[in-house]
């Protein structure tokens, strides 16, 4: 059982020895070149991302400065006169995640909770691969699907008249967010899921011993020691609800509104890129690098939360194996 | 067996039966409140599961329902009309999608599988620039698929490659984000061999990549091969990064990979489809959806099927 | 070996996808419904048009029935905006413009710098149809009171902020329109608020589908928006149109009032823009006659307001003065 299995696969695989073999020959040296050019190419794709966003960004901000963009109120960029106020669509991104979280935690986490430690292992083989195929439904049929079934047939006839505004508006924050809440809910479960299989039974023996019932390890035991690998999970679900595009371009609409009004249109980063984007305005125009400036902002926004949810995956896998 | 440490007095059995009886309650059977709460939790987590579930299932029935007034094999084979809606169709469309997951996995199993290789194989965890292709490839697989589409717009149709709004364009743009898709499968697979193997091959005097080429690719094949649809099926369903690079006009003719004249995908036309006011056009973007449900659904069960053939248990 | 099936079936795939490929440019001569018995001709080349959203409809259905006739033409048609458009066809990218407004001075000075010459040529009428809830009492709007709830420093919340309705009504104003990149957006600002681009930020952006003005005014009663006249058409059961008084009296929307000219200052000629370059190339030219001779029936079945002969005459005319050139 030893030394085959050891690091053979899993997460710390790195820890295991390396089997090295360097040659002389110079076909083995050709091709680890080539190899390592591969390789090399995921870092010129991240410098090629950076090089197209900088420099119409830097052009942009020449024109308008960082304290208007940033803490503006005020975006509408294709007006007379033009305001470049980046907040409205910044809320609106913030608008449609929060609505998309609030659903996808509780139904996320519930799942998990029940496959790792409610299931039986041919349930559990049945519904994990179902719950997966959530994960890869295009999005522009969970957007198509949002705004012209959820919006309709489940938020108007439910919402109280005149609550918030009332449920007039075609276009809403909350259908694009239950859409998005829709795609994500497979990655929290997914890898909640795994972080609480992870937890060793030893832990979950010891507290059915002391005559715990099943809710109670679950929640009391199972829950705080995945914690970690729960919260890199959210992270990475709000990372992807921030990145999420055709779902809200068509659910959520295209007017810049600062609010967190569920029931009313926004406008949200990625829907402002994609819709001005394919007009195709003039190049050099304030507003074409405005989309840059934007694009800039979404890519800082999602690269820090990217880089807490490495961290806490790390954490959460060190601490067990 | 006697308890000789208990005190013979009425206190001490009734201390001891009184022990004896609150173990027993509590070790046999629990409180009725317990219990409650324990099936009202556990219901409550079935609920979440259902609910996922139920909306998973009105997703693909509403695209059902609202597309079969505008479902036939007309799709296939009919370009799309304003002229005469009700014969539109896919055609280019396909066509289009077909020929940019082609390009996709052109570009993607070489390189893809090239690093993985490098990676698990032949590089030195210690150096620093090692590190920094792995963590590069984990903040790219998260970054947001219209950031792709702006490195496209920016960089392959103008910029420095400066190809225009080319199919391959599209598709090199389409590589690029799944790259890592691949990568990280290629690693999983090719960590999942054990060394015996590799230490085998090496005793016998081979080199590193006789090693690699004729012991631990063919056995990593499959989880390859998995990490490949995964990503193609990725590439066919994303719209974003196509609109910004230019797949968004309407062609009637079958497109060319070189040809500037325009060309379209799938998912984008559900997309123009789909924002257009009339109901037949919404009806015809859910046919559409159902189409690309289609060729997905059949696109995994090959993969899992592949999968599960040839998987290996060492 | 386990490799070499894998590669087998990479590669049976490719070849399939482009075997399709092959395959489908072959029928595509055998597609729907036929035109009128006319034998394909021998032209092929490639027609690129771009420009309004409003008038591309138009334009696709044309080029579809001219791609039935001679196959081996292909032409695109994108939907740009009417700006966008102009810029492209100013540098050369794109052989036709659609508009749903007249060129600007600036975009005329573009063109002559990237050496295209071109003229109007009108090839519909569009009735721009100022639409409100049927609860709405109100029957007329003049443009004063277009500019009073449209204005870009508008106040207005309700309608009763707006001065001399012909009935009392005081709903909360909530406003649909598309977006800015339309040419239907800047003829609107520019006919109500006299400058182009110029409105309240104050309204709900429903892009290109005007579905969702429609959803939003027949769900709101205190709802206004505005589109073309075809889709009111469609509509016209759930939804009401605003007479509009443009100096002359209350004016209705209708195909006489907009072929006529007295729904004003809301009936829009809806352009196409060829350069001179279009007539050295024989297959620009067949098409641009195709789309004349044609552009009225299509018009109809597609609701669009159909030209008079008058101005069907007065745009021949305009493409023979260009053919001069």
């Amino acid at each position: 059982m030893e030394a085959g299995s050891i690091g053979a696969s899993g997460p710390d695989a790195g820890n295991r020895s390396r089997l090295e073999a360097p040659s002389n020959r110079t076909g083995e040296k050709v091709i680890k070149a080539l190899l390592a050019f591969c390789g090399l190419l995921s870092v010129l794709t991240t410098t090629a991302i950076v090089i197209s966003l900088i420099g119409p960004t830097i052009g942009f901000f020449e024109l308008v400065g960082p304290f208007e963009f940033l803490f503006g109120t005020d975006w509408s960029p294709s007006f007379e006169p033009a305001s470049f106020g980046v907040l409205p669509i910044v809320v609106g991104t913030l608008s449609v995640t929060l609505w998309g979280m609030l659903f996808a935690i509780p139904i996320g986490l519930g799942i998990a909770v029940y496959l790792a430690e409610y299931a039986s292992p041919r349930v559990r083989k049945t519904v994990k691969p179902i719950i997966e195929v959530l994960a890869g439904i295009p999005t522009v049929a969970i957007g198509f699907f949002a705004a012209t079934f959820i919006l309709p047939s489940i938020i108007q006839p439910l919402w109280p008249d005149n609550f918030l505004g009332g449920d007039n508006s075609p276009f809403m924050a909350l259908a694009a967010g239950l859409g998005i809440g829709l795609l994500i809910v497979p990655v929290i479960a997914s890898i909640s899921e795994d972080a609480m299989s992870a937890v060793p039974h030893g832990l979950r023996e010891g507290a059915y011993a002391l005559g715990a019932t099943k809710a109670k390890v679950a929640i009391r035991v199972v829950f705080p020691a995945a914690l970690s690998g729960i919260v890199a999970s959210i992270v990475l679900a709000i990372s992807r609800a921030v990145g999420e595009t055709m779902i809200v371009v068509l659910a959520a609409g295209s007017t810049p509104n600062l609010t967190f009004n569920p029931v009313e249109s926004i406008q949200a980063m990625t829907s402002y890129i994609a819709t001005t984007a394919t007009g195709d305005i003039a190049q050099g125009t304030p507003d074409y690098k405005a989309i840059f400036a934007v694009g800039t902002l979404l890519f800082l926004i999602t690269l820090v939360m990217n880089l807490l949810s490495i961290r806490l995956v790390r954490k959460y896998r060190q601490v067990y194996e | 067996m006697e308890a000789s440490s208990i005190p013979p007095t009425e206190r001490g059995r009734l201390a001891v039966a009184g022990a004896r009886a609150t173990t027993a309650a509590m070790m046999t059977s629990q409180p009725r409140k317990d219990v409650l709460r324990n099936n009202l939790f556990a219901g409550l987590l079935l609920v979440a599961v259902l609910i996922a579930l139920a909306g998973l299932v009105a997703l693909i029935t509403q695209a059902f329902v609202k597309g079969s007034s505008a479902f036939s094999w007309d799709l296939f084979t009919n370009p799309p009309s304003t002229l005469d809606v009700s014969n539109a169709g896919f055609r280019p469309a396909i066509i289009g999608s077909l020929m940019l997951i082609t390009g996709v996995i052109i570009f993607v199993v070489p390189i893809g599988v090239g690093a993985a290789i490098y990676l698990e194989e032949y590089a030195d965890r210690t150096k620093w620039w090692n590190r920094m292709i792995e963590l590069n490839l984990q903040n790219l697989a998260a970054v947001p698929s219209i950031i792709y589409g702006i490195l496209g717009l920016g960089f392959i149709v103008r910029g420095p490659l400066d190809l225009g709004f080319i199919l391959l364009a599209g598709a090199i743009t389409l590589a690029l984000l799944v790259l890592p898709i691949v990568i990280i499968a290629g690693r999983e697979a090719i960590r999942a061999v054990p060394p015996s193997i590799r230490e085998g091959s090496l005793a016998l005097g081979a080199t590193q990549w006789q090693t690699v080429r004729q012991q631990v690719l063919p056995a990593a094949i499959p989880g390859i091969t998995t990490g490949v649809i995964l990503a193609v099926s990725r590439a066919l369903g994303e719209t974003a990064p196509l609109l910004l690079v230019g797949a968004t006009v309407f062609v009637t003719f079958n497109p060319e990979p070189l040809s500037p004249d325009g060309y379209s995908a799938l998912p984008v036309q559900i997309f123009q489809y789909a924002t257009r006011s009339q109901e037949e056009f919404k009806a015809l973007a859910a046919a559409g959806i159902i189409v690309m449900l289609g060729v997905l659904i059949v696109m995994n069960s090959f993969a899992i099927w592949l999968r599960n053939r040839y998987e290996q248990r060492w | 070996m386990i490799s070499r099936k894998f590669f087998a079936i990479t590669a049976a795939t490719a070849l399939l996808a482009i075997g399709v490929a092959a395959c489908g440019d072959d029928d595509e001569s055998d597609s729907t419904s036929g035109s009128s018995g006319d034998t394909p001709t021998g032209l092929e080349g490639t027609i690129r048009i771009d420009g309004s959203s409003t008038v591309a409809p138009l334009s696709e259905a044309v080029a579809e029935g001219f791609q039935q006739e001679n196959p081996d033409v292909r032409v695109t048609v994108g939907t740009s905006g009417t700006s966008g458009g102009f810029e492209k066809f100013c540098a050369g990218e794109t052989d036709f413009s659609d508009a749903s407004r007249a060129i600007e001075p600036e975009e005329e000075a573009l063109c002559k710098k990237g050496g295209v010459e071109t003229e109007a040529v009108q090839v519909a009428v569009d009735a721009l149809t100022v639409v409100g809830n049927p609860e709405n009492p109100v029957t007329c709007l003049t443009v004063d009171q277009l500019a009073e709830i449209w204005g870009p420093d508008t106040t207005a919340t309700s309608w009763a902020d707006v001065p001399d309705l012909d009935a009392e009504y005081d709903e909360e104003l909530a406003r649909y329109g598309p977006g800015t990149d339309s040419g239907t957006f800047d003829y609107f600002t520019d006919a109500v608020n006299g400058e182009e681009g110029v409105q309240t930020k104050d309204y709900n952006n429903v892009g290109e589908d005007d579905n969702a003005t429609v959803t939003g005014v027949t769900g709101d009663p205190g709802g206004i928006g505005y589109f073309g006249y075809s889709f009111f058409v469609e509509n016209e059961g759930t939804i009401k149109a605003f007479e509009i008084d443009g100096g002359d009296g209350c004016v209705a929307p209708s195909v006489e009032t907009a072929q006529d000219g007295s729904y004003a200052p809301l009936a829009r000629p809806l352009y196409l823009y060829p350069s001179t370059d279009v007539f050295e190339d024989e297959v620009q030219t067949a098409f641009i006659d195709y789309y004349l001779a044609n552009v009225n029936s299509v018009a109809e079945s597609l609701g669009f307001i159909p030209l008079t002969d008058a101005q069907l005459t007065e745009s021949e005319d305009t493409l023979a003065s260009l053919e001069g050139k």
